[in-house]
């Protein structure tokens, strides 16, 4: 009787079985884009980019003198903030699954924690170059009506070139804010990493630039952050290309795939 | 249907779970009972994939859980009602989890229905939620996507006693249309009404596991004698150890019909004579446990 039993069994679970279809990535990028918004404090982080562009662009215009405003002056204005807040934005969206524990619906929805990884910074990366998208506008806009109340000429210094280049330079400040956040996996430990990295670590490498002439050789092979401020200063030579992909597989995509190893081999509590 | 087979789970020199082998079964509620720290969270944990094993397997209907293209169609999970972002609401949790699945949005006001969460909880903030409303957003969780198998890691914990007995005809319900439902508990009394079938464990080793049926026939005999002294002995020269009640009754795990036998031969009469079933699980619970447990290591 038992024999039937199973048998019965086994024929409605196979009746039953018909497969889901697996989760498209598209999908999974979605899902992540939302969750960096659906929170009071992930929307005020968000909308903080927006404000902090217009608080810069409003102090250029104030406190800049006439033959100051020009597009690069208010580029550079915005850029402050953004160095900062983009990469915070980075970290929170990987360390809140950890730090808030919502890591277990989340692997437990998709146990392929690469994917969700790979959909983070898919998303992350999209809402970075848009915000910056959106904070080179408000400068623009602020160029055009500082112009208009000082009755200065219209300066737009800065080509579509130096725009690329300061957009990569804050993606790659934003990959190593979620970099620290894969490695950390802890928001105040990987804000504070990258803290470090942004603005101790510079001041470490310059005095031992300017006291030693073998690292002044060296530092742009082995200074990440030394190397991707190029960028902001437009065209890169080849040997300072070099020197970023050499710095950047060291600084990004070493810690990067450590990190990776690590959440894929980690156990979710 | 889900099959633990020699599950082992070490940390350093520490053995959280030790070679656990059971199966819970469609259509019967399985109950997973044991006391704190004696390895149900983790093996749970191992089932879903979120705690990699030492050694051993755990399938979910014939494969391993990371294989299921799509988990949340096949198994429904609630490991910890807290684990969720405090700052989205209620809806919202549901939401991302409706999004994940790729399930019809009309299905998360069905779920938050289900558990009787209002329009107005739904919207709260999960951070100001009480344990039973995080633990009903739990369970909606698990079951949006009408899954075959149910996994709960103490799914009662923080429900008022409707909200218990609410759980209770959900997962009996759930169960009657042949589901697989694992729930676990330290308390033997929420488990003993639900379960078909449990699975005991103390110190990371299952130290009983069957039908709830069978477990009660095998928890042993009361008898009540004028002369106990007498009927102590003459188990103890049959070879069965038996404790003394302070109400005066001897207390063994051999089983009535051998008690009777041994009390006839030494000539003792008898004024009562029963299954020990009558006292519940809690006290095979107790015995079965006392060495693992923080309490018996105590006393």
């Amino acid at each position: 009787m038992s024999t039937l039993t199973a048998e019965r069994e086994a024929g409605r679970a196979t009746a039953t079985t018909t497969d889901p279809a697996p989760i498209p990535m598209t999908r999974l990028v979605g899902v992540e884009l939302r969750k960096m918004f659906d929170t009071r404090s992930g929307f005020w982080l968000m909308t903080s980019i927006a404000i902090t562009a217009l608080l810069a662009t409003g102090a250029v215009i104030l406190f800049a003198p006439d033959s100051e405003i020009t597009y690069n002056n208010f580029a550079a204005a915005i850029g402050v903030p953004m160095t900062i807040i983009l990469p915070i934005m980075a970290i929170l969206s990987v360390t809140s699954e950890w730090s808030q524990r919502n890591g277990l619906t989340t692997f437990t929805l998709v146990p392929h924690r690469g994917r969700v990884i790979w959909a983070k910074a898919i998303s992350a990366v999209g809402v970075g170059i848009v915000s910056i998208i959106v904070a080179f506008s408000i400068g623009a806009l602020g160029n055009v009506v500082g112009s208009t109340i000082t009755g200065a000429d219209l300066v737009w210094d800065l080509t579509w070139q130096n725009l690329l280049y300061i957009t990569f330079a804050n993606v790659l400040g934003l990959l190593m804010g979620f970099m620290l956040g894969v490695l950390i996996r802890n928001s105040a430990g990987a804000i504070v990493g990258y803290f470090v990295y942004a603005l101790v670590l510079p001041t470490l490498f310059g005095m031992l630039a300017s006291f030693q002439e073998w690292f002044r050789d060296i530092q742009g092979w082995v200074d990440f952050q030394f190397s991707s401020t190029r960028l902001f200063d437009g065209g890169l030579n080849s040997t300072e290309w070099a020197h970023l992909g050499v710095s950047g597989f060291i600084w990004l995509i070493i810690p990067m795939t450590v990190g990776v190893w690590l959440v894929l081999r980690s156990e979710i509590k | 249907m889900i099959t633990v087979d020699a599950l082992t789970k070490t940390y350093g020199k520490f053995t959280a779970v030790d070679d656990v082998s059971f199966t819970a079964r469609p259509g019967r509620v399985t109950g997973f009972l044991g006391p704190n720290g004696a390895g149900k969270s983790t093996t749970m944990r191992v089932m879903v994939g979120l705690t990699p094993p030492t050694s051993g397997d755990v399938t979910i209907s014939g494969r391993r859980f990371r294989d299921l293209p799509n988990p949340g169609h096949e198994v429904g999970v609630l490991l910890d009602a807290s684990a969720q972002h405090a700052g989205r609401t209620g809806r919202e949790i549901l939401t991302i989890t409706q999004r994940t699945m790729g399930l019809p949005k009309l299905r998360v006001e069905d779920m938050l229905a289900r558990v009787s969460l209002t329009d107005e909880e739904a919207g709260r903030r999960v951070r100001n939620y009480s344990l039973g409303m995080r633990q009903r957003l739990g369970i909606a969780t698990a079951l949006i996507g009408e899954p075959e198998v149910l996994i709960l890691d103490e799914p009662a914990n923080g429900l008022d006693p409707a909200g218990i007995r609410w759980m209770r005809d959900l997962l009996r319900s759930y169960a009657d249309q042949g589901g697989t439902v694992l729930l676990s508990s330290h308390l033997l009394h929420e488990i003993e009404v639900i379960a078909d079938d449990l699975v005991l464990i103390g110190d990371g080793r299952i130290v009983a596991h069957g039908t709830k049926t069978e477990l009660l026939q095998a928890a042993g005999t009361v008898v009540r004698t004028a002369s106990a002294g007498v009927l102590t002995r003459a188990l103890e020269g049959a070879g069965i150890t038996s404790t003394a009640s302070p109400d005066g009754a001897l207390r063994t795990s051999a089983d009535p019909a051998r008690v009777g036998q041994v009390a006839l031969a030494a000539g003792v009469a008898l004024t009562e004579l029963r299954s020990a079933e009558g006292a519940g699980l809690e006290e095979m619970f107790l015995e079965l446990t006392a060495d693992s447990q923080r309490e018996g290591a105590a006393a």
